[in-house]
């Protein structure tokens, strides 16, 4: 089991972690209608944008209360307010999603206090969901901030107490920060196999997928509906994906009374058979369609092909906790070694994995652990690049950020047939290298250049 | 017809244990087993003369014939080169119906071997002869007598056109044609009493290398590399090497013999596949080059380094030993391999349920009956529906074979280590089986086992009627006592 080591450092060398806000804006842009709004000075959304559009290759409506030194001494309320009046008057947006920044929460602002004293003077903003969330910069990385806006969305927009009617072919899909939008979209269409009804929170692949919208909008392009979430209180049962979201489920189960079951990843045969298996028990079905059953069998093949590349194979990883849990897990589960795990927070599902120690580091870290132990693969997001081009090894990218790519969205790694697709991509990642054998890898000479052919002059053809 | 009376000649191998065994009727009915179309799978004459010669890294190999014989089948091999990449390319005169037709295959032939001196200057160009060629009457070793004139360039004939035989009598052919037309054209700067031939080691995977540093500390020299990682020139000065080790090749024992009877090199036929056979090949190397005039201590020296390297190869595989023990191991390969894998399996303390018998020699078959303690599990062939269901059952823990059966195996769910020639890792030698044997216990300890065997969801016994603890009951929906 994962011993969880903290680098003794005061410095940090290439960052591994994206920051929490960052994270939020994500689940925030999984709203439809959405809009998030960073409560900090206007360079904390700036980078977090340019960090979006570039993952994304997508116009981002990422906005900011843009704090300045008088608010900043004097409490950013008024900051917050007339945002909200900009944005509502010029994009029309059902929803809000604040998430605060180090600056606002160093200085202390009662965001809560102040949006609700808003709402009661200001009726024209009646029509507009907005949701907090505490997202300082200085806790936590992505999948955290991530989790964060989930959880306040739920604790905001879904009513409390059980619904007056169950609706039992419904049910509630919580999905991670470490998900693309096509995992999300995979996931949804393995439930919707099975007869079930999703509400997905947040269905950033409605929104995040990269496509031509019929118009330009300044929200969210697509997204889940807020009257969804509103329902979601009515479902037969909860399914969150991803250790990290695990409160978010537990506090909708104890405002609907939704039972919600977490399955830390989607990637691998056995964490799909088992989410497989529960949407059997939660459809009440034992029929399963003739598609799934042949992605499974698909899966096994892609398997014992791929296992003759990942067996033995030193994989260096570093991705945010619930990443790490599904790609490490499912590369340990086809034989290969984990030379190096680098994390960027503790986390219970860390501790399931059956790895001596991870490193709760930075690329730094990554870099020189994976020369240490001989890594022959490097697997984290695109700056791992530099790591990888000084140690002459192949890099999987995963994760956040992937600037330097096309199609980072469309990247699945969960399901059956997503987890063929990476075990394929790791195993092609292997073969791309394919090792041409040397006299000098067993200490031979070639051989001597007294029997070498000499060019002579050159003969012309007929 | 040279094609026919080459491969006629190639037929009667006095060395070979085989021919000697037949009666003269059976003898002259060559040793090609008669195919049975529409159940015969492998490789044609024109393969096998490709596979014995296209190691000979610096030549530059022409195939004369139509799309297949060099599209479908170029650069997959993995015989490794510390020079020149030149064999690896695929050039080849691509006959079209038209040069087909009007008999346009020979000047086609002439002007590609001049475009091939033009752009490469090759040491030689093999001209390897193709079914439709052979078939047609191109006169191919009049146009490579010309050619070779004309391009002051060697230019050898390769006759083994697909449809004379199989793969191995493919490799035969290749290496007579070596010792028609390019064996003895050249001298060594030097004479040494330590030069030796290899014939049969292709260099797959580098396996020559994990040899080589081990005759370099005796200070033998491999001077005709037939044909792994070797240079026309080395192969064209084969005959003054004083020794010659026949590796794991039946097909070109006649090569070995007939550079004994002309040149009176010595040879015996030996293996650098296991621990054992290692050591006893480099032993009577040693023995064979100290009788022809190489310094007496040269036995001495290799006994010394044997046993070190024994010491040192059994201390590298030690740790794996215990998760091998026991194991229980179907050997699907061929020729010398079915009895000398018995022989290192049963070193390592794994159980040999099976060993198939293809393309042995009767001396193969004693020696896997001796391995084996008896005849029993020993089969020809094995149909691959066969082998499945044996698999599925439970019958063995790994499959030990050839690239062919590799899905076999694996569909079987159970592991599979690859042996034969196509396979990625060297296993030649003391470090070639510390290879194996790591391979076969990353194979047999790889965790993918227990998940692709485990059942599907939907072939689990249904849950008991008990509802799932995080669905909520649909009795929730109409609790009749709440109304």
């Amino acid at each position: 089991m994962a011993q969880v080591v903290h680098a003794e450092r005061a410095l940090s060398t290439n960052p591994l972690k994206a920051s929490a806000p960052l994270g939020a804006a994500i689940a925030y842009l999984g709203i439809e209608g959405g809009i998030p709004l960073f409560h900090g000075a206007q360079g904390c959304t700036a980078f977090a944008l340019v960090a979006l559009v570039r993952h994304f290759k997508e116009a981002i409506p990422l906005q900011t209360t843009a704090m300045n030194e008088i608010s900043a001494i004097l409490g950013g309320a008024e900051q917050v307010e007339e945002a909200i009046g900009n944005l509502v008057a010029r994009a029309q947006p059902g929803f809000i999603g604040i998430a605060s920044t180090a600056l606002t929460e160093t200085r202390g602002e009662d965001v809560a206090h102040e949006l609700a004293a808003m709402r009661a003077r200001r009726p024209d903003l009646a029509d507009t969901a907005i949701v907090y969330a505490a997202t300082p910069d200085y806790t936590g990385g992505l999948e955290d901030g991530f989790a964060a806006a989930v959880e306040a969305i739920v604790e905001t927009l879904v009513p409390a107490g059980p619904a007056a009617d169950l609706r039992p072919e419904q049910v509630n899909l919580l999905v991670g920060g470490h998900l693309n939008p096509a995992d999300v979209e995979a996931i949804t269409q393995l439930v919707e196999a099975f007869g079930l009804e999703p509400i997905v929170l947040p269905d950033i692949s409605r929104s995040l997928d990269g496509h031509v919208a019929d118009e330009w909008r300044g929200t969210a392009l697509g997204g889940a509906r807020l009257d969804d979430i509103r329902a979601m209180g009515a479902s037969a049962g909860t399914l969150v994906v991803g250790e990290r979201l695990r409160a978010a489920g537990e506090r909708l189960a104890a405002r609907t009374g939704v039972p919600a079951q977490v399955f830390p990843s989607l990637t691998g045969l056995a964490a799909v058979d088992d989410f497989v298996a529960a949407l059997m028990a939660i459809a009440r079905t034992t029929h399963v369609p003739e598609s799934i059953r042949r992605a499974r069998a698909r899966l096994v093949d892609a398997a014992l092909d791929a296992h003759l590349h990942t067996g033995g194979l030193k994989v260096a990883i570093a991705a945010e906790p619930d990443l790490l849990v599904a790609l490490a897990g499912t590369l340990q589960r086809m034989g290969a070694e984990i030379v190096a795990a680098v994390t960027t927070a503790a986390s219970p599902a860390l501790a399931r994995l059956p790895i001596d120690e991870v490193v709760v580091g930075d690329l730094g870290d990554l870099e020189v652990l994976a020369a240490q132990r001989g890594a022959d693969l490097l697997l984290t997001h695109a700056h791992g690049r530099q790591a990888a081009a000084r140690l002459g090894l192949p890099l999987i990218r995963a994760g956040f950020p992937v600037f330097d790519r096309l199609g980072a969205q469309d990247v699945c790694r969960v399901g059956y047939a997503g987890s063929r697709a990476f075990l394929y991509e790791v195993a092609n990642a292997v073969l791309a290298q394919a090792h041409e054998p040397k006299p000098q890898d067993w200490g031979a000479h070639p051989v001597a250049t007294e029997f070498d052919h000499v060019r002579p002059p050159v003969a012309t053809p007929a | 017809m040279p094609s026919r009376h080459h491969a006629a000649a190639a037929f009667d191998e006095p060395a070979c244990a085989v021919n000697r065994a037949k009666d003269t009727t059976k003898r002259k009915a060559g040793c090609s087993k008669a195919l049975t179309p529409g159940a015969a799978a492998g490789g044609c004459a024109f393969d096998g003369a490709m596979i014995a010669l296209q190691p000979i890294v610096d030549v530059a190999h022409l195939v004369h014939g139509p799309a297949a014989c060099c599209g479908n089948s170029w650069d997959n091999r993995s015989s490794a080169s510390s020079g020149s990449d030149r064999y690896r390319r695929g050039f080849t005169t691509d006959l079209g119906e038209l040069d087909i037709v009007m008999g346009r295959g020979e000047q086609k032939l002439f002007r590609a071997i001049g475009e091939l001196v033009a752009k490469e200057a090759p040491p030689a160009v093999f001209v390897y002869t193709t079914c439709v060629p052979a078939l047609i009457g191109d006169d191919v070793h009049a146009v490579c007598k010309a050619a070779a004139e004309r391009f002051t360039t060697p230019v050898v004939p390769i006759d083994a056109a697909g449809f004379v035989g199989s793969k191995n009598l493919g490799n035969r052919l290749g290496g007579e044609a070596l010792f028609e037309h390019v064996i003895g054209t050249l001298e060594p700067e030097e004479v040494r009493p330590t030069d030796v031939n290899l014939i049969g080691d292709f260099n797959l995977s580098g396996e020559l290398w994990q040899i080589t540093p081990l005759l370099d500390r005796l200070g033998i020299r491999v001077l005709g590399a037939i044909t792994g990682d070797a240079r026309y020139r080395q192969v064209a000065m084969a005959h003054r090497a004083n020794a010659t080790m026949l590796v794991c090749s039946k097909a070109l024992v006649s090569l070995a013999r007939k550079l004994e009877e002309r040149f009176g090199i010595p040879w015996f036929d030996g293996s650098f596949y296991g621990i054992g056979p290692t050591s006893a090949a480099i032993r009577t190397l040693c023995r064979l080059l100290v009788e022809r005039g190489a310094p007496a201590d040269l036995v001495a020296r290799a006994d010394a380094l044997v046993a070190a390297e024994e010491a040192k190869t059994w201390a590298a595989i030690q740790p794996y030993l215990a998760d091998l023990r026991g194991k229980r191991v179907l050997v699907y390969t061929g020729g010398h391999k079915s009895w000398s894998l018995v022989t290192v399996l049963q070193e390592l303390g794994m159980t040999v349920v099976g060993t198939s018998m293809r393309k042995a020699t009767d001396s193969d078959r004693v020696r896997v009956t001796e391995a084996m303690g008896h005849g029993e599990a020993m089969y020809e062939n094995i149909a691959p529906k066969e082998m499945c269901r044996r698999l599925k059952s439970g019958e063995a823990d790994l499959l030990m074979s050839g690239g062919r059966s590799q899905f076999v195996a694996l569909k079987a769910k159970v592991p599979w280590v690859d042996v034969n020639q196509e396979k990625h890792g060297a296993q030649a030698g003391y470090a070639g089986m510390v290879g194996l044997v790591r391979t076969i216990h990353q194979s047999l300890t790889n965790p993918v086992w227990d998940d692709v065997r485990r059942p599907a969801p939907w072939e689990l016994a249904p849950p008991a009627a008990q509802p799932v603890p995080f669905v909520r009951p649909v009795s929730d929906r109409a609790d009749f006592e709440d109304c």
